[in-house]
């Protein structure tokens, strides 16, 4: 009943804020610039989301998630240019492609464990993007032209899809079994939890979200370069899920958004922006220094909230 | 023979040079409570990781009600029906108390990944029938009070038990205690002795313990093995263990003499 509840909630709040979103955009209010920062912070969200389920979640510290962001991007950018196929369809065949990434690059390196883990997952992500670098068919180095095909709507809707099938795999005896697996591997092995397979399950879903992330992503601009998805990407996202507070779905999600305004007011300084936003990083983990959510989601909060009330 | 539940031939395991357990001759019988005993360091828990698959034996096999243990990964033995607790309590500390036993009982849900993540009606009655049976361990062990605590802010001796908990609900057959009583106050090792009894009863399980509280071993179990650097140096009824002079060598000293 309990999950059922917040489910209705989720779905009921994603569908008011689409609409006065929608009725903004309609209205007039919201003209291209904040738009474009809309979808940015939509795509954010879908890759902090990820990384949420494979960081925050199971445990595995990966950095390479830009690699599988860039696989969803450059095949939906071929299917779509390329192919001629329509948007909808690139979208999931690039998520598809960035799973299928996901689930090679995972089945070797999750045998690795911590650091060690870090690197070979940052490795595996250059060599997506120079393989991408060193394709003539996608344009090499200059990039390769997509036209722009991404609104609102579809961001949105991903990022609705997205967290609803993450947080119903956590809600779930699967997602348990990976939580068990941050929490103490050789304990959850020994309960019966087949860690292998799940860190790969997680790494997989993990990979297939930022695949949709990369493909919308794609079609939001009018060019994708392998540059764009290089290792200070990787890092970008890894920094919302931490900043967020490790384990907390919510979290990542909330500091995607911050961190989407930060980075789109501080675009008026240009010369002191990344001094800002990475005083901006320091005050945040000084003073929180478990994530602005810590493990907590902001489901909880309502409860607390109720327990006080009735207290009073 | 029937009756035999796990069995190890001239089990042994090599660290490098380190001869760490050697030549372990050891049988279960379906129902019995064993004992494991020996000093610091003569290779007990080590013992139990071989048991468990952390370890792979580099000699001799285990034999687990007819199949070979050699080779199975930890969560295949935990599937096969052994379980056990850890020595350095490894509860799921940022999970629920709850939560900590449904980890375990997830081997005996059915439900897919693709019914969780779509919330088919299995997915529902999947999780409804873990959540129900989950609480059952717990009130066994009295835990059902604390279900939505975290598990690292339980007080140590019911982490104890949660831990025994957790085992139980993976459904063993054999269940292996690495000292269940470390850290724990006459009056709690009581009523640890009067619990493991009584799930011994209720479940059907044979046991095999690690303990050095010789009260608590001496009082419960029908056998014991006495292990010494990484060799069995005995084994018989707690009197005979009692009276043994390579085990009052070994290790039990004028405790047991007077």
């Amino acid at each position: 009943m309990k999950k059922s509840k917040a489910f209705w909630g989720f779905l009921v709040l994603a569908l008011v804020i689409y609409a006065v979103v929608q009725g903004m955009i309609s209205g007039g209010m919201l003209d291209l610039y904040y738009q474009n920062i809309l979808i940015q912070m939509c795509i954010n969200i879908m890759l902090a989301v990820s990384l949420h389920i494979v960081i925050g979640i199971t445990g595995q510290f990966s950095i390479g998630h830009a690699g599988f962001m860039a696989v969803g991007a450059y095949i939906s950018a071929i299917a779509t240019m390329k192919l001629g196929l329509p948007l909808i369809v690139a979208i999931l065949l690039g998520a598809v492609i960035s799973a299928l990434a996901g689930l090679l690059v995972g089945i070797p390196t999750l045998r690795l464990k911590g650091d060690y883990l870090a690197i070979a997952t940052l490795g595996f992500a250059e060599i997506i993007r120079i393989i991408f670098l060193n394709v003539e068919y996608v344009g090499g180095a200059a990039g390769m032209v997509v036209t722009n095909m991404t609104t609102w709507t579809y961001a949105f809707v991903g990022v609705v899809i997205t967290i609803l099938v993450i947080a119903n795999f956590t809600n779930s005896r699967h997602g348990r079994g990976c939580i068990s697996i941050r929490e103490d591997e050789i304990a959850a092995d020994a309960m019966g939890i087949n860690t292998t397979y799940y860190k790969v399950v997680a790494f997989t879903i993990g990979s297939f979200f930022a695949g949709i992330a990369g493909a919308i992503y794609a079609h939001n601009f009018f060019i994708i370069q392998p540059t764009t998805f290089n290792f200070l990407k990787s890092f970008d996202i890894l920094i919302y899920v931490v900043l967020g507070g490790l384990g907390s779905l919510s979290g990542s999600a909330i500091a995607a958004i911050f961190l989407t305004l930060v980075s789109a007011y501080l675009a008026n300084f240009p010369e002191t922006r990344m001094i800002i936003y990475s005083v901006v990083l320091i005050i945040v983990m000084l003073y929180r220094p478990t994530g602005l959510m810590g493990t907590k989601e902001i489901t909880s909060l309502f409860k607390f909230g109720k327990k006080g009330g009735s207290k009073v | 023979m029937s009756n035999l539940l796990i069995k190890t031939e001239n089990m042994g395991i090599q660290f490098g040079g380190l001869k760490a357990v050697q030549n372990v001759n050891m049988y279960l019988n379906k129902g019995e409570l064993i004992g494991l005993i020996g000093p610091n360091g003569a290779g007990k828990t080590t013992t139990f990781n071989m048991l468990t698959g952390v370890y792979q034996p580099t000699e001799g096999g285990i034999t687990f009600e007819g199949k070979k243990l050699n080779g199975l990964k930890p969560y295949q033995v935990s599937k096969l029906g052994i379980s056990r607790t850890f020595q350095n309590i490894r509860l799921f500390k940022d999970l629920s108390v709850l939560d900590n036993v449904k980890v375990a009982n997830h081997n005996l849900a059915k439900h897919s990944l693709l019914s969780s993540i779509f919330r088919l009606p299995s997915h529902f009655s999947g999780e409804a029938k873990m959540e129900k049976e989950s609480i059952e361990f717990l009130k066994i062990f009295g835990l059902d009070v604390y279900k939505d605590e975290f598990a690292k802010n339980l007080p140590y001796g019911m982490q104890r038990r949660l831990e025994i908990a957790r085992a139980l609900a993976a459904n063993p057959q054999l269940l292996l205690l690495d000292e269940p009583a470390a850290g724990m106050n006459p009056q709690e090792t009581h009523d640890l002795m009067e619990l493991i009894a009584f799930i011994r009863k209720e479940f059907g399980l044979t046991i095999l313990l690690i303990e050095h509280d010789m009260h608590l071993v001496m009082g419960i179990c029908e056998r014991i093995y006495v292990l010494d650097h990484g060799q069995l140096i005995a084994d018989g009824t707690p009197e005979e263990i009692r009276n043994n002079p390579k085990v009052i060598e070994a290790y039990l000293g004028e405790e047991v003499i007077d």
